[in-house]
């Protein structure tokens, strides 16, 4: 295999990403296939919570909904993973024990990742051996803009290798990143430096996850997999709430990379409220009748 | 240096291999969707249609009819009358009263609001257009929902604005309208193709006999029933149902005064010879072989896209299709990989599931010319894939297809096949590129796919084509022009350049 070229730009064409997006936003989820596409959704949540006010008390709350999110369907899956912030991976991980569900930690001083190469490999390794199984890291978007791109690569590369065992999902960070070339450009550096995962947002910046950029990335993801066989997954993040948005994103993936990306492996949302919507839509259809909110957990 | 003891490494075919065996993209039955098919209960068809003439709905003179079948299923839908000569005079008779009565010398403005008005009805009733062309021709809801009727009803609108604005459309001469205008309209947009002759030929002050083609005749005569609501004095618009028959009774009447044709470039040659001699005005708009042509400097990704849409938008019966691939030999193996991948999630079926992608081919006729194709293609040599789909049992449906090595001498790269088909050819140079582009007898539409500005403009002025996309295809628009070169036309419409065909300056 050749290495990309990652100084070369791969051309992307705006208006043609977004007609696809368009197009695919068309197609119509109906009985046993929106079923189907609910549960599989909430199966590929990473439960997050990721704020400076997390406490031990929120955290083991939210764990205990991603164990069961809702008593009365006990037959639904859990979500993928929990995510937190360093400090609360100790607390996460005791809380999951034994259940399947991961714990993932953000890590290299998420959200900017303004420290040094040091700090942030050190933060890497002490989140995997306080139990984190995935880390969820950021690239220097300065470095990036800057054109410094081996430098983005090499700090991937150092800290894929400092998380050991721990999957390892890359930031962008797209609502920084501009143009959607330069999301697939960042998108091949993080592939190619050994990303498990790449992943849209940190969810403090705005725009978050999008679709014309989740396209963009899943193609890339497509490119990638031709060249080289390797499977990378998907993590859209930040900004999606409801059930039919996340149909449409299932959408994006069954049509672009096939049904074996369609699976928690490969593919996560990054969310937090999304996990009601859609726990509410799968009440809906089983019992032809929307619930209260009251219902449905709010941790 | 070791290098140089090298020598050439024996020149070998070099298909596209995968690094690692398993990276093949799945497309399997997990997470089908379910059908989602429109409903019909709002669209009422009758058991039978007559001729629109003079304003009424009246039975044919020798009271034959003909059956319509719905493509996707076989099943009869409704019939129509056949118009025969006398049925022709009446109509022709009504629309020379209609002209020389109430609509040639009525302001512009006024004109303008009956235009208006009919766009605005088509709006009102677009889900039911939708449903019929949908029933009618086979075509994928998804695309007359999406494409047909909203742009049928942009055309109506755009030339409705010009009405009584004609002398800023020919600053310094006084346009007149040219009297009776007989019209001949394709299957493959049926709606669609009436908006584009009847808007521009009523903004001018003419006056229409327009026949719709015989496999899809509903919507215009829905489109009758329009112009009954919207009060447009009798006799403006009339249309009379007929194969080519009926069509060349309109060609060769004394009392019209302008053709205006979309079909095969066949017929459109016996249009030209019997219109020889006469002082008929009149507009071609015939057969394509578009080439899509692909740098490989494209955005691949969303030139993959573009390519499926050129050439399987409405199962392929676009007369600006591109069915010609060209693609720079560099990136020929990631291209053709991407298009079958791509190709396996297009959905093959009912044309009123929401879904659908592909829907029925229009008629048996075109269906069993489209299946002759097929074999002359793989009797040329040429490597033929199609995407594994399942079609339905019954209806004519066709799967997408590819068709590698291929040369500019076989059929299937020479002559239209109208139908979900793709032959894939590839190129060293733009030089070669734009040589082999032109090498055709048509030349309707072409697109260039570059990420560079300076190479489309380079490129797309020198093909000959009407119409020449970048970055894009099948794009349109009622602001503007559409027609062809060489045997895809004469004449054009649409735009501003759409009213010269329908006046005489002075």
């Amino acid at each position: 295999m050749t290495l990309t070229d990652i100084n070369q730009t791969v051309a992307v064409d705006q208006v043609g990403v977004e007609e696809r997006v368009e197009r695919l936003n068309k197609r119509s989820i109906k009985k046993d296939a929106k079923i189907q596409g609910l549960t599989l959704a909430l199966s590929m949540i990473d439960l997050t919570t990721l704020e400076g006010m997390d406490t031990p008390g929120k955290v083991i709350q939210l764990c205990q909904k991603a164990k069961e999110p809702y008593a009365p369907l006990p037959e639904l899956p859990t979500v993928a993973a929990v995510c937190v912030y360093p400090r609360m991976v100790n607390t996460a991980q005791k809380a999951l024990r034994g259940t399947g569900i991961r714990v993932a930690s953000v890590a290299t001083s998420f959200p900017s990742g303004m420290t040094s190469l040091e700090n942030k490999l050190e933060e890497c390794r002490q989140v995997v051996e306080d139990g984190a199984d995935e880390v969820d890291m950021v690239i220097s978007r300065g470095e990036f803009l800057k054109g410094n791109y081996s430098y983005v690569y090499d700090e991937i590369a150092a800290v894929k290798e400092a998380a050991g065992k721990a999957h390892l999902k890359v930031i962008l960070e797209t609502g920084e990143l501009q143009t959607y070339e330069n999301v697939r450009k960042a998108s091949d550096l993080a592939m190619h430096a050994g990303a498990d995962f790449i992943k849209t947002s940190t969810g403090k910046v705005k725009p978050a996850a999008t679709q014309p950029v989740t396209l963009v990335m899943l193609e890339a993801i497509r490119d990638y997999f031709y060249d080289t066989g390797r499977m990378v997954g998907m993590k859209p993040a930040g900004g999606i709430r409801k059930a039919k948005q996340a149909l449409q994103y299932l959408v994006l993936v069954k049509e672009t990379l096939g049904t074996d990306w369609l699976t928690p492996e490969y593919f996560r949302f990054g969310a937090s409220s999304l996990a009601n919507d859609l726990l509410m839509q799968i009440v809906k259809q089983k019992t032809g009748v929307y619930q209260s909110k009251d219902y449905f957990s709010n941790d | 240096m070791a290098d140089e003891k090298q020598t050439a490494e024996p020149i070998e075919e070099k298909p596209y291999k995968p690094s690692s065996p398993s990276s093949k993209l799945n497309f399997d039955g997990f997470w089908e969707y379910d059908e989602a098919p429109e409903s019909t209960d709002h669209v009422e068809i009758k058991e039978q249609y007559e001729l629109f003439i003079n304003g009424e709905f009246i039975a044919p003179e020798k009271g034959r009819y003909f059956n319509s079948v719905n493509p996707a299923t076989e099943e009869e839908l409704t019939s129509f009358a056949e118009a025969t000569q006398q049925d022709v005079d009446k109509a022709v008779k009504a629309a020379r009263k209609a002209f020389e009565g109430p609509w040639s010398e009525m302001e512009g403005k006024e004109r303008g609001k009956y235009i208006y008005r009919l766009a605005r009805l088509i709006q009102e009733r677009a889900r039911e257009f939708a449903v019929l062309e949908s029933m009618d021709g086979g075509k994928p809801i998804r695309e007359s929902r999406d494409v047909d009727i909203p742009l049928a009803a942009a055309y109506f609108f755009y030339y409705a604005g010009w009405a009584d604005k004609l002398e800023y459309a020919f600053p310094g001469k006084k346009p007149k309208p040219l009297g009776v205008a007989g019209q001949i309209i394709p299957w493959n947009f049926p709606l669609l193709m009436l908006s584009w002759k009847i808007a521009p030929a009523l903004a001018t002050g003419n006056t229409v006999v327009l026949k719709p083609a015989e496999t899809t005749s509903l919507t215009a005569l829905k489109f009758a029933e329009l112009c009954q609501d919207a009060g447009l004095p009798e006799g403006v618009v009339n249309i009379v149902t007929g194969a080519g028959q009926t069509g060349s009774l309109i060609v060769n009447h004394d009392d019209v005064n302008k053709i205006a044709f979309t079909g095969s470039t066949e017929v459109g040659k016996i249009i030209k010879k019997s219109l020889a001699g006469t002082d008929k005005k009149y507009t071609l708009e015939l057969g394509g072989k578009g080439p899509n042509i692909i740098f490989e400097d494209a955005p691949i990704n969303q030139a993959v896209e573009g390519i499926i849409n050129a050439i399987f938008f409405n199962q392929g019966h676009v007369c600006c299709a591109g069915s010609r691939l060209f693609v720079q030999e560099g990136i020929a193996d990631k291209v053709v990989q991407k298009l079958r991948d791509r190709m396996e999630t297009l959905i093959v079926g009912d044309p009123l599931d929401k879904n659908t992608d592909i829907g029925a081919i229009n008629s048996e006729q075109q269906f069993e010319k489209i299946n002759k194709y097929l074999e002359i293609g793989v009797n040329e040599g040429a490597e033929m894939y199609q995407s594994s789909c399942d079609i339905p049992e019954k209806g004519y449906f066709c799967r997408p297809t590819l068709f590698t090595n291929v040369g500019q001498s076989n059929r299937i790269v020479q002559e239209e096949i109208f139908g979900p088909v793709l032959t894939i050819q590839t190129f060293r140079t733009a030089e070669e590129g734009i040589e082999k582009a032109n090498n055709t007898p048509y030349g309707l539409a072409g697109g260039v796919w570059t990420d560079k500005g300076s190479k489309i403009f380079k490129v797309g002025s020198k093909i000959r084509n009407g119409v020449v996309w970048a970055n894009t295809y099948n794009q349109f628009d009622p602001t503007s022009p559409f027609g062809g070169y060489k045997e895809s036309g004469e004449g054009r419409e649409g735009g501003l350049q759409g009213l010269y065909p329908y006046v005489k300056l002075k």
